[in-house]
């Protein structure tokens, strides 16, 4: 009746998850009671889970990204602080328990931390700077979000209910075959995957759709801002490289439960197979990870220089230059399976051609700032600390592509410290940046800069004092993910790595705290103007936050900067164009399909992880009727009359006149 | 030549569209059919972890039977000429949505599906004949592949009958409506790139495995 499913799976004997899921439990209890006693549910339902609107998704993706990242973190501070008593020691966490850290704190940090975080922001700021209503796709967009939700869950249920994969972030055969993992946490880690890849696959379609055939009249592809086209070359690699990660676990799975010979060691099987496929999905996925950020960084750092972007065309070359060269790479990931010199040195200068595109991002960046007016706010500190931290990454990353030098140090903690170097220092410093740029767009009000300030600083000086001394202990050759080790000259490092880490968790705390400060100051951070930067994209011509429509009329596009365009000119003819004739706007009307069809997509992965087959099948037809449902509908759009869609923009409007006679006088 | 050149221009579309950069309009069918077309796309690329995977583990029969052995290219030429064939109906199917021709809509609908699930017939006959020779998927890498390449395609094809019939309900119970001959044109879609998919795997697997 319950599959594989008893009592045993519980883990009563371990207290760390045991009383960690128990607190989890009661606090999303405690939530959902308190939301449920003052009366929210239904505003909740209605405007947040069934909403399709594009803002309102990309704020729950985000918020969802925050959340993982204190999972994520509390993996980390554990690994961090175990390495620094395991010395001639067990530590306190057990070899199987600690496997495991390592295992969710890699998926979480990649799959549920770093990826809902940028495509949140490219969900919530996309469709605002090209001057649309929504991506081309609303429902399933809400769909995709889901889906993602739905892959977390189950990652995070299997703290309690059974176990997590013991095999590292990738599941590398044949450690993960049935074999040499019999337990559920690999399939914990295989399907939850598989239900979120769909959700980021649909994605992916949904923005190149997007970016591609949607604009507002005049947005040319030459024209629309950097992030924009870092979105596009980030979802043209989604499409491209998520199908062979569905294909590649799908094929472990197979291997897994129906006795298949893709990965075994025995009947044919080759698991360097597993590897080129992984790494072909793998080293895309961190561009797709990271050119957003560098969109993030060129809106932030032409915004905060009061200057264009310097070099757009090579800026958009370069960013589509990465996005082919991606697929190029992958076999540096394992140099040392024995391709050959020939091979390896092909894909070593190919990983080094890659520095040469983000190179000149970086002096882009670097002459944009050179000769501008700079205004030292919160996101111009997170991209400057991002130049700096990534142009060292950058160049540890062109050290481990020289093949001879990458069989000293691969698997060591020098690799670990280099890619920690690139996505903290470029992914997260870019998720920042965006989420301290965007924010009074999203809400209505800044975050209190003073905590932002002292937060970026907790991360900035944080990041150097935990990953320095895995660069350093690397080099001495340690390995990742010990458990335990007795040489003693590695000791000292870890002790200072882990202060690190709890710099960074200072910083953390800091931004929980400015969060807080900022939702209880909001009335004295309020920006009513919906331009607090004095920003040159189209996000910043209207409200924040924006109506459901976004523009009460789409914005007529003349050139790079629209936005920036529109007001040099307004100050010119000392005035706003005319009022536009308004008409009545069409929006998709909201839907519960994602967070139904995940409902099912949840069932359906917790009954395939335990051999539950009967809800396997019941969830199955309840996906196929949710969508059926969903087709049926009859009224699928609302129509917001033109006197609402003017009374609107007439506010907007007043703004900004106010702030043009305030400029004027 | 006129009715059928209509059809294929599509009918003017009866739908409110949406502004474009060149100042041009696009259609929501146009977005519809992009987004449908990137999708396809990214399942192609799928296949192509499984053509990969299956030219990688071609040889390693481990000892068991190889293509040469179990292939019958009578059976796959009959599923070819299935699978060709409803692709031709589906097409038929597409004009008489377009059309609003009732008759040719449901006729050429019905055509594809008996063709379709025809070819799934004989794709099932083969597998469980495989499976009794103990040529079964667990016998070798090479079986593996094979199976789960081939029968990706077959789970397309099953998808595409259940939507297939989803397709007719929903023309039946709200007729030819611009939301749903959006979504008829997608299916069309579909079901052409299982087509172009079984091209490709007929000769990878079929002709170059008999031969080999």
């Amino acid at each position: 009746m319950l599959g594989k499913l008893s009592w045993s799976a519980i883990p009563f004997d371990q207290p760390i998850p045991l009383v960690t899921g128990a607190v989890v439990l009661v606090a999303i209890i405690a939530v959902l009671a308190w939301i449920t006693l003052k009366g929210w549910m239904p505003y909740l339902w209605r405007e947040w889970i069934t909403s399709v609107d594009h803002k309102r998704i990309g704020i729950m993706y985000m918020l969802f990204a925050m959340v993982m990242l204190l999972r994520g973190f509390a993996d980390a501070i554990m690994m961090r602080s175990q390495q620094a008593i395991a010395f001639h020691s067990e530590g306190y966490l057990p070899p199987e328990h600690y496997d495991q850290i390592f295992s969710a704190h890699g998926t979480i940090m990649i799959f549920f931390v770093a990826m809902p975080f940028v495509i949140g922001l490219m969900n919530f700021v996309m469709p605002l700077q090209l001057g649309i209503r929504d991506v081309a796709f609303p429902t399933l967009n809400s769909v995709s979000f889901w889906l993602t939700a739905s892959g977390a869950l189950l990652v995070n249920m299997s703290l309690v209910v059974g176990e997590f994969a013991r095999t590292g972030w990738l599941p590398f055969p044949p450690l993960s075959e049935i074999t040499y993992s019999p337990g559920v946490g690999v399939d914990y880690y295989l399907w939850s995957l598989q239900i979120s890849g769909v959700g980021t696959l649909l994605t992916g379609v949904n923005f190149v759709t997007t970016v591609l055939k949607l604009q507002a009249p005049g947005m040319t592809y030459m024209r629309m801002p950097v992030f924009c086209w870092t979105a596009l070359a980030s979802s043209l690699l989604i499409v491209a490289a998520f199908p062979v990660l569905t294909a590649t676990l799908a094929m472990l799975l197979l291997d897994r439960y129906l006795d298949f010979h893709f990965f075994t060691n025995e009947a044919g099987g080759n698991m360097m197979m597993f590897m080129n496929l992984i790494w072909i999905w793998g080293h895309p996925e961190v561009y797709i990870l990271i050119l957003p950020a560098f969109g993030v960084f060129s809106e932030v750092v032409a915004t905060f220089s009061r200057k264009p972007l310097f070099g757009y065309r090579s800026m958009v070359l370069a960013t589509m230059a990465i996005c082919v060269l991606s697929f190029m790479v992958w076999l540096h990931h394992f140099f040392t399976m024995g391709a050959g010199a020939d091979v390896n040195a092909v894909f070593g200068i190919a990983s080094m051609i890659i520095a040469v595109p983000t190179g000149v991002k970086v002096f882009n960046w670097l002459f944009t700032m050179y000769g501008g007016r700079l205004v030292y706010a919160s996101p111009l500190l997170w991209a400057i600390g991002f130049m700096i931290t990534f142009v060292i990454g950058g160049m540890t990353g062109v050290l481990l592509a020289v093949p001879p030098a990458d069989f000293v140090l691969h698997n060591s903690l020098f690799l670990v410290a280099h890619f920690h170097n690139v996505i903290i220092g470029g992914v997260v410093f870019g998720a920042f940046a965006g989420y301290s740029y965007w924010f009074p767009k999203a809400f209505g009000f800044r975050l209190h800069e003073g905590l932002g300030k002292a937060a970026f600083w907790c991360w900035f000086i944080g990041f150097y004092v935990a990953f320095v001394p895995l660069y350093v202990v690397g080099l001495m050759g340690m390995t990742r993910r010990m458990q335990h080790y007795d040489v003693a000259e590695w000791h000292p490092w870890l002790l200072v790595a882990a202060g690190g880490a709890v710099i960074i968790l200072a910083g953390i705390i800091l931004q929980i705290a400015q969060l807080a400060v900022s939702i209880r100051d909001r009335e004295r951070l309020r920006d009513d103007t919906g331009d607090p930067w004095d920003g040159r994209s189209l996000e910043w011509s209207t409200q924040s936050p924006p109506p459901a429509f976004n523009f009460a009329v789409l914005p007529r596009v003349e050139g790079n900067d629209a936005y920036w365009i529109m007001k040099q000119r307004a100050r010119r003819l000392g005035g706003l164009s005319d009022e536009p004739v308004y008409s009545d706007v069409e929006m998709p009307r909201n839907s519960a399909t994602g967070f139904v069809c995940a409902f099912f997509a949840t069932f359906m992965g917790f009954a395939l992880i335990w051999h539950i087959w009967w809800i396997v099948a019941v969830a199955a037809v309840g996906a196929y009727a949710t969508f059926v449902v969903f087709a049926w509908r009859d009224r699928t759009e609302y129509v917001i009359p033109a006197d609402e869609v003017a009374r609107i923009d007439r506010v907007n409007r007043n703004v900004r006149a106010r702030v043009l006679e305030q400029v004027a006088s | 030549m006129s009715a059928f050149q209509a059809a294929a221009d599509g009918l003017p579309d009866r739908e409110p569209a949406i502004p474009r950069a060149s100042g041009g309009l696009v259609s929501k069918r146009v977005v519809v059919g992009y987004g449908f077309w990137i999708f396809l796309l990214s399942d192609i690329v799928m296949f192509a972890t499984f053509f990969a995977s299956y030219a990688v583990l071609v040889d390693n029969t481990a000892g068991g039977p190889s293509g040469r052995d179990l292939f019958n290219l009578d059976n796959v030429a009959l599923e070819t000429t299935c699978l060709l064939l409803s692709s031709f109906t589906c097409g038929l199917a597409t004009i008489g949505a377009r059309t609003y021709n009732g008759l040719w809509f449901y006729g050429a609908m019905t055509a594809t599906f008996v063709l379709g699930a025809a070819f799934l017939l004989i794709e099932m006959h083969e597998f469980a004949h495989m499976v009794a020779l103990g040529a079964g998927p667990s016998r070798s890498g090479f079986l593996s592949g094979f199976f789960t390449l081939v029968g990706c395609h077959g789970l397309h094809v099953t998808v595409g009958l259940l939507w297939l019939l989803t397709m007719m309900a929903q023309v039946f119970a709200k007729g030819y409506r611009p939301d749903i001959l959006r979504r008829m044109l997608c299916f069309g879609l579909f079901w052409h790139t299982l087509d172009i998919i079984w091209v490709a795997l007929f000769t990878v697997v079929y002709l170059m495995g008999a031969a080999r």
